[in-house]
C-alpha cells in the first residue's frame, strides 16, 4: 500500500446493537492521499464503520487510531477537531438557517466576540465558488433549496472544515451529472493535497472512476481490500453476495396468468422520486420490490396507498379506476388495501396503547354497535387473530411497547389482516426481527396469496425476495429498472440491476 | 439588491407584525379624544413594554423548540422581590435591581438545567418550576403592598426630554444590549440551529446543551426586567396568580403574532415585541371605540387565529401527507 502512516486505522472493531453485531472484529486501514471505496450490500456494516470513524457512535470493542493517535470520540465535534469530517447521507444541514449560517455553523468568523456576518457571507461565497455553486446565494435558506443544491452545500460545509479524512456517504446520490463531475474534480484535488477519502457509493462506475483502493464488507465483516484494477466487477459482486442461504422458504406455486389483475398502476410519477412506474399485480401473486435503499420503493408504496399528493398517472383496482386520495379510501377500495409500514414504531403502532387496541384500530367500524363498540366481539376477533399468527403475549391489555420486535411486527400484521385486505403492500417487514418470525411471515404471505390476496413486498434482503416472490421489480433512481422472474431471479441479477452495472445508467 | 430580497423574505413575519401594529396604532391615535400627546404615549408604552419584555423572554426557549410556562411567574416573583429589595437610597435601589435580575436569571438557569441535564420536557418542567417560583413570590409578599425606590421608578416610567417615554428607551436598550449581541453570538445561533433540527445540529458539532441553558437563563433574566418595570409602574408588589398566568399565555400569543415558529428555529424577539404591542393595542382600541372591555379576549383570539393561519400557509405546499403530522 502507501508508505505514509495511516490516517485512519481500526483494530478488531466490533459494534453490537442488542444481540446483533453490525460490525464484527473489523480491521480497517485508510491512508492519506488515497481514495478508498467502501462497498457492501444494505446492512453490510458500511454505515456503522463510518459512524464510528465520525464519532456518531462508539465501538463496542476494539481500537480506533486517527493520524497514529488512539482516539475515543464521544461526539462528532471531537472527530471534527481531529480532522475527520463526514458528509452524511441524511443531510446534516439546518433547514431554517441561511446557507452562510450553515457553512460556518461551528466556528464562524468573529468580530468583537460576535459573528461577523459580512465575513461569513464572504466565506460562504468562496466555499460555494470552490465547488462551482455560484448559483446559490449565501442568504438563501437551506429549506428553499432543491435537494441537489443542498447536497452541494453539505459538501461545501465539509470542505470548509479543512478535513484530513473526508468521508462521503452516498454523497452524490441526488446530484446532477454536471455536479457529480465537479465533485469528482474536488475529490481528486483533495487527494493530491494529501487528504484521505473514504467513499461509500453503490454506483459501481463511480467507484471505477474514482477509487484507488476498495474494501468490501459483508454481514459486518471486512471481506477483502484490493487496489484498483485487481478485481473485476463480477468478482466484486460475488464478494458482496457470497453468503449462504440460511432460510427456508415456502414452495412457490406455478405461475397463474389466468388470475385477474388486482392492482394495476400506469405511469406513476411523483417529483423526482418516482419516474413513470407501471406495474400489474395479479390476485394470488407475490411481487417483490428490490433495489438499493432509497431508490423510490418507499415512495411507491406510499403513493399506491394514497399518502402522497399530486401523483401523476393512474391506478386501477380490479379494472376500475381508483383515486389516490388517502389511506381511508385505499382501505375502502373494491379490494381493500393494507400498508405494512417501514417503521413499526412510528407509523405502525401506538406504542403506549395496549395490544388489543392496536390490533383492532384499523377495523373498528366492524365492531360498532350503535354508538359504542362491541367489546366482546372485538375481543374474540383479536384473540382469533393472535392465535392464528402465534403472537406471544401474556396479556391483551399490556402495552405494545413491552413486546419483542418480532411480536410487535406481528401485531402490525395482525392489525392489517383484521381489515381483510385484498391487496397488501409491505415495506421491509422483516427488518430487525428474528429468524423464526421471519419464516412465519414468509409462510403467512404465501398462505394469503393462495387465498387470492395480491402482495407487493419491498425488502432490502435480496435472499428474501428470491425465496418469497413470484416476480421481482428492481428499482433504480425512482424507476423500475428491470423485472426478474423464474431462472433470471437470482442474487447476481438483482445486485447487478440494483447497482446498475450493465451500463444502462441514465444521465441522472 | 438580491441581498435585500432575501432579507425581506427572512423577515416576513416580523414585517407583518410591524405593519399590523402600525395600522392598529394609527387607528387608535386618530380616534383618541386628545390625540398623540406625550402622556398618552407614555401610558401606552408603560403597559406595552411589560408584555413586550415577557414576550421577548418567551421567544428564546421557543426558538430552541421549547416553551417556558414559568415566564409569568418569574415576572411576578421579580415584582414581589423588587417591592422588598429596591428600596432606600438610589444606590441601595440599584443593588436591589441587581439582586432581582440575578434571581430571575437563576430561575431561568434552573429551568434550563432541569431540561438539559434532567432531560425533562420543557412544558412540564416550567409548569412545575413556575408553581415553585410563584410559591416563593407568595412567601415574599403574602399580601399586596411594599414599596419601591421612587426616584428610579419615576424615571423609568416617565419621559425623556419631556416627550419620549423612558420605558421605550429601556426596551430599546435591552434590545441593543441583550438581543442583538445574542442573535449574533455563536450560542444564539446555536439556539436557532437546535430549534431547526436538533439532530443535525448535534451532528454538525453545535453546542446543543449550552445553547439551551443560555436560552432559558436569558428568558428568566428578561422576565425579571419585566417584573422590575411592573414594580416601577405600580409602586408595589403583588403575588397575583391571574396576572402571572395571563402574562405567560399572552407572551406565547405575542411570540406567534410576531412571526416566531412554535416549532423552533425561526423568528426573532423583535417580532415578539411587536406581537406584544399588537395585543396591547387591541385593548386600547376597545377603549377608544367605547366598546365593552369584555370583548377584549374575543378580539385577541381572532387576531391570534389570523396570525397563525398566515403561518400555516406552507402546509398547502406539502406533497407527502405524512409530513403534515411530522
Amino acid at each position: 500500500m502507501s508508505d505514509a502512516a495511516p490516517i485512519l486505522e481500526m483494530k478488531h472493531v466490533s459494534k453490537r446493537y442488542g444481540g446483533i453485531a453490525a460490525l464484527n472484529e473489523v480491521d480497517f486501514v485508510a491512508y492519506p492521499g488515497e481514495i478508498h471505496a467502501v462497498l457492501g450490500e444494505n446492512g453490510a456494516g458500511k454505515s456503522t464503520l463510518i459512524k464510528i470513524a465520525a464519532g456518531v457512535t462508539d465501538p463496542s470493542d476494539g481500537e480506533v487510531f486517527v493520524d497514529g493517535r488512539r482516539v475515543n470520540f464521544r461526539n462528532p465535534t471531537e472527530a471534527m477537531a481531529a480532522g475527520v469530517v463526514c458528509v452524511f447521507q441524511e443531510l446534516s444541514l439546518l433547514p431554517d438557517l441561511t446557507v452562510a449560517d450553515n457553512l460556518s455553523i461551528v466556528s464562524p468568523p468573529l468580530r468583537g466576540g460576535l459573528i461577523d456576518s459580512a465575513g461569513q457571507r464572504q466565506r460562504a461565497r468562496e466555499l460555494l465558488a470552490s465547488i462551482g455553486c455560484e448559483d446559490v446565494h449565501p442568504l438563501e435558506l437551506v429549506r428553499d433549496l432543491p435537494l441537489s443544491r443542498r447536497q452541494m452545500v453539505e459538501i461545501a460545509k465539509a470542505l470548509g472544515k479543512k478535513p484530513k479524512l473526508l468521508i462521503l456517504d452516498e454523497a452524490t446520490s441526488a446530484l446532477t451529472a454536471a455536479d457529480v463531475e465537479r465533485v469528482y474534480a474536488i475529490i481528486r484535488k483533495l487527494r493530491s493535497e494529501g487528504v484521505g477519502i473514504l467513499y461509500v457509493s453503490h454506483r459501481m462506475h463511480e467507484i471505477e472512476a474514482l477509487a484507488d483502493v476498495a474494501t468490501v464488507f459483508r454481514n459486518g465483516r471486512r471481506i477483502e481490500t484490493f487496489r484498483k484494477g485487481e478485481r473485476s466487477v463480477s468478482a466484486i459482486v460475488q464478494m458482496m453476495i457470497g453468503r449462504e442461504l440460511t432460510h427456508h422458504y415456502p414452495d412457490k406455486p406455478a405461475p397463474k396468468p389466468a388470475e385477474p389483475v388486482a392492482l394495476s398502476a400506469k405511469n406513476l410519477s411523483w417529483g423526482a422520486q418516482l419516474r413513470d412506474i407501471s406495474l400489474d399485480i395479479r390476485k394470488g401473486e407475490i411481487v417483490g420490490l428490490g433495489g438499493l435503499d432509497g431508490q423510490g420503493q418507499r415512495s411507491l408504496l406510499l403513493a399506491l396507498f394514497g399518502v402522497l399528493k399530486v401523483v401523476s398517472g393512474t391506478v386501477e383496482i380490479m379494472g376500475k379506476p381508483h383515486r389516490l386520495s388517502g389511506p381511508r379510501s385505499a382501505m375502502r377500495a373494491s379490494l381493500p388495501m393494507a400498508l405494512i409500514p417501514e417503521d413499526r414504531k412510528t407509523e405502525g403502532l401506538m406504542l403506549p396503547m395496549n395490544i388489543r387496541d392496536n390490533i383492532s384500530l384499523a377495523s373498528l367500524s366492524r365492531f360498532q354497535k350503535g354508538l359504542r363498540l362491541d367489546g366482546g366481539k372485538e375481543h374474540s376477533a383479536v384473540e382469533r387473530i393472535i392465535d392464528s399468527l402465534k403472537i406471544k403475549i401474556s396479556d391483551l391489555a399490556a402495552a405494545v411497547s413491552t413486546l419483542s420486535g418480532g411480536n410487535q411486527q406481528k401485531v402490525v400484521l395482525a392489525k392489517w389482516l383484521m381489515t381483510d385486505p385484498g391487496i397488501i403492500l409491505l415495506n421491509d417487514p422483516t427488518r430487525g426481527i428474528d429468524v423464526g418470525t421471519k419464516q412465519e411471515v414468509y409462510q403467512l404471505l404465501r398462505d394469503l396469496a393462495d387465498k387470492g390476496v395480491a402482495v407487493l413486498f419491498y425488502s432490502t434482503d435480496y435472499a428474501e425476495l428470491i425465496g418469497c416472490c413470484d416476480r421481482v421489480l428492481v428499482m433504480y433512481n425512482g424507476g423500475i429498472a428491470r423485472e426478474l422472474e423464474g431462472e433470471h431471479l437470482n442474487e447476481r441479477t438483482i445486485i447487478e440491476t440494483a447497482l446498475n452495472v450493465d451500463d444502462k445508467e441514465q444521465a441522472a | 439588491m438580491n441581498d435585500l430580497r432575501h432579507r425581506i423574505h427572512h423577515n416576513g413575519g416580523l414585517l407583518a407584525a410591524i405593519g399590523l401594529f402600525i395600522v392598529m396604532f394609527v387607528i387608535y391615535v386618530s380616534n383618541h379624544p386628545v390625540g398623540l400627546t406625550a402622556a398618552v404615549a407614555t401610558t401606552a408604552s408603560n403597559k406595552a413594554v411589560l408584555l413586550a419584555l415577557v414576550a421577548m423572554a418567551q421567544t428564546l426557549p421557543v426558538l430552541t423548540r421549547g416553551l417556558d410556562l414559568s415566564v409569568g411567574m418569574v415576572f411576578i416573583l421579580a415584582n414581589c422581590l423588587a417591592s422588598v429589595l429596591v428600596v432606600g437610597t438610589i444606590g441601595e435601589g440599584f443593588l436591589g435591581i441587581a439582586i432581582v435580575l440575578g434571581a430571575g436569571a437563576l430561575a431561568g438557569f434552573i429551568n434550563g438545567a432541569i431540561i438539559v441535564w434532567g432531560r425533562l420536557q420543557p412544558i412540564i418542567t416550567t409548569l412545575a418550576t413556575g408553581a415553585v417560583y410563584y410559591g416563593i413570590a407568595l412567601y415574599v409578599r403574602p399580601g399586596p403592598g411594599g414599596d419601591v425606590q421612587s426616584d428610579i421608578a419615576d424615571f423609568a416610567t416617565g419621559q425623556l426630554f419631556g416627550i419620549i417615554p423612558t420605558a421605550l428607551i429601556v426596551l430599546l436598550a435591552i434590545v441593543l444590549i441583550v438581543w442583538v449581541p445574542y442573535r449574533n453570538s455563536v450560542l444564539g445561533r446555536a439556539a436557532y440551529a437546535v430549534g431547526s433540527n436538533e439532530q443535525a445540529a448535534y451532528m454538525s458539532g453545535v453546542p446543543v446543551q449550552r445553547a439551551k441553558l443560555l436560552a432559558y437563563t436569558l428568558a428568566g433574566f428578561l422576565a425579571a426586567i419585566g417584573g422590575l418595570m411592573l414594580t416601577f409602574n405600580t409602586y408595589s408588589g403583588e403575588a397575583s396568580s391571574p396576572i402571572a398566568g395571563t402574562y405567560t399565555l399572552n407572551s406565547i400569543a405575542a411570540v406567534v403574532i410576531g412571526g416566531t415558529s412554535l416549532f423552533g428555529g425561526w423568528g426573532s424577539a423583535i417580532g415578539s415585541i411587536f406581537g406584544a404591542f399588537v395585543l396591547r393595542t387591541i385593548e386600547d382600541l376597545l377603549f377608544v371605540f367605547d366598546l365593552d372591555p369584555l370583548w377584549q379576549p374575543l378580539f385577541q383570539g381572532v387576531v391570534l387565529l389570523a396570525a397563525v393561519s398566515l403561518g400555516a400557509l406552507r402546509v398547502l405546499r406539502i406533497r407527502n401527507r405524512l409530513e403534515l403530522f411530522a
